[in-house]
């Protein structure tokens, strides 16, 4: 099942070359950009693990891409998406985040369903990733 | 660069216009501005046109599908302190950035502390932090010849070396390096280190300026800060000029910057010390004494050294 969250995710995935002119558009604006990965996507997971320090003082996309690459190197099997932080006096937050690249094989969630007190149902989604340990979930 | 997008050969079979060419990239505006806001530096000035229509013809024989490969751009400015290199590299890059050589045209400055470490492991991600900073850019590398240092083989300066040497060989695209030194230390630098030698495409020499050069940067200089020299004034700061060239650690255009910034502390002194009002042309001028108070009017002895004093 195809994780959709941030940015873009309804369209098909961005080329290294859109991907390298949204990276454009944020440091023209002197935004801050970020990487991170993780290979917990569940939609709650907010603590993606930070692929370095965010990137301030940087001016051209492809010292960025550089980095993106060798996070994808060496993190084949993860989520990793690519946020922007404005620091703007009064904005102080993220304007753009979108997944730069998802897992070949995207297991998705199982959907658990208890019956509690009275008619009440409390739900869970868990991804099947899960079921192995950090770092081994998906390909691996 | 350009060569990513190169359209297919499209050879030409019209006249060129590359008058149209020099003005359609702005890159007049900017030659221009480094002769007027620039005092002397003829030599510079005329290299750095020569350099400015190379790129022009580069650019159009690219346009046409004649140039091959990206030409290699990194430079080296020799000359002595204050003569300009800094100064010069800056719009250096904006031309740069004219003619699409680079792609946004910072300048980013550093030196060997910035680019070596202090441990093992330390240096090649501090060089390559500021290689990517650098990127779409000019890394301008003032004092190069300190990050090489014979008399210590185990160096970390050389780790940065065989970074820089690597990235300006297969990154000529991304970005242009400037060395910057004394023109005998680099000659040096360069003998024992071939592969920037070999790297480096243009080397620009920076003279000494003339004495009513210095004179001239000093108007400028202070015409910028809305002050000015009062017609005796500016007689005594030609006197300055000569007597603070024979004195130690001259530096050019940077030792008239301290020395003015001395007149205006001496002048503000004046000012408060004054007795009743003043006025308000007083604030804009640079009187005598407010340059006759310095050392090297009041001492004959030219061995002992402040700086700029
Ligand atoms: N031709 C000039 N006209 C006007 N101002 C100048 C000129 N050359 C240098 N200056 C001024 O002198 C100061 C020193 O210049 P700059 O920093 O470019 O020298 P530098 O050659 O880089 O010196 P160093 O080798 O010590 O780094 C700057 O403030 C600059 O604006
Ligand atoms: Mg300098």
């Amino acid at each position: 099942m195809r994780v959709t969250q941030g940015c873009f995710s309804y369209l098909p995935d961005l080329t290294d070359e859109q991907i390298s002119k949204q990276i454009q558009y944020c440091l023209d604006n002197g935004w801050a950009v970020n990487l991170e990965y993780t290979d917990d996507p569940h939609p709650r997971n907010t603590y993606w693990e930070m692929w370095g320090l965010p990137m301030f003082d940087i001016r051209d996309a492809k010292a960025i891409m550089g980095e993106l690459n060798d996070c994808r190197r060496i993190h084949t099997d993860c989520y990793i998406r690519l946020s922007a932080f404005d620091a703007t006096n009064t904005w102080e937050s993220l304007r753009i985040s979108f997944i730069v690249q998802r897992p070949a094989d995207e297991a998705g969630f199982m959907l658990t369903r208890q019956e509690i007190g009275g008619r009440m149902m409390r739900y869970e989604t868990r991804a099947y990733g899960l079921q192995k340990p950090e770092g081994s979930r998906y390909g691996g | 660069m350009m060569l990513d997008h190169a359209e297919p050969a499209m050879r030409p079979t019209e006249p060129i216009d590359l008058k149209a060419e020099f003005a359609g990239a702005g890159i007049s505006e900017v030659l221009d501005g480094l002769e007027r806001d620039l005092v002397g530096l003829k030599p510079v000035k005329a290299r750095i046109r020569e350099i400015a229509a190379l790129l022009l013809v580069e650019r159009v024989r690219q346009k046409y599908g004649y140039a091959t490969e990206a030409p290699t751009l990194h430079m080296s400015f020799t000359g002595n302190p204050g003569t300009g290199k800094t100064t010069v590299a800056l719009r250096m890059a904006s031309i740069l950035k004219a003619l699409g050589f680079v792609r946004q045209g910072q300048l980013i400055s550093v030196t060997r502390d910035d680019l070596v470490g202090q441990y093992i492991g330390h240096t090649a991600p501090k060089t390559k932090e500021i290689l990517k900073k650098a990127i779409g850019g000019v890394l301008f590398i003032d004092e190069a010849y300190y990050l090489y240092r014979p008399d210590n083989e185990r160096d970390y300066g050389q780790e940065a070396i065989e970074i820089l040497l690597q990235v300006m060989e297969n990154q000529r695209e991304d970005l242009v390096v400037i060395l910057a030194g004394y023109a005998d230390r680099m000659d040096k630098f360069f003998a024992l280190n071939p592969g920037f030698r070999s790297r480096i495409a243009h080397h620009i020499d920076f003279p000494d300026y003339e004495n009513a050069e210095l004179l001239s940067i000093s108007d400028t200089m202070l015409q910028r800060q809305n002050y000015r020299f009062s017609p005796d004034a500016r007689v005594v700061m030609d006197r300055y000029i000569a007597r603070r060239r024979e004195r130690p650690y001259f530096s050019n255009a940077r030792s008239i910057r301290n020395a003015l910034d001395r007149a205006r502390l001496r002048q503000a002194n004046r000012l408060i010390a004054h007795d009743g009002l003043i006025d308000p042309a007083m604030l804009t001028m640079i009187e005598p004494e407010d340059l006759l108070g310095s050392r090297v009017f009041l001492e004959t002895d030219t061995s002992s050294g402040e700086i700029d004093a």
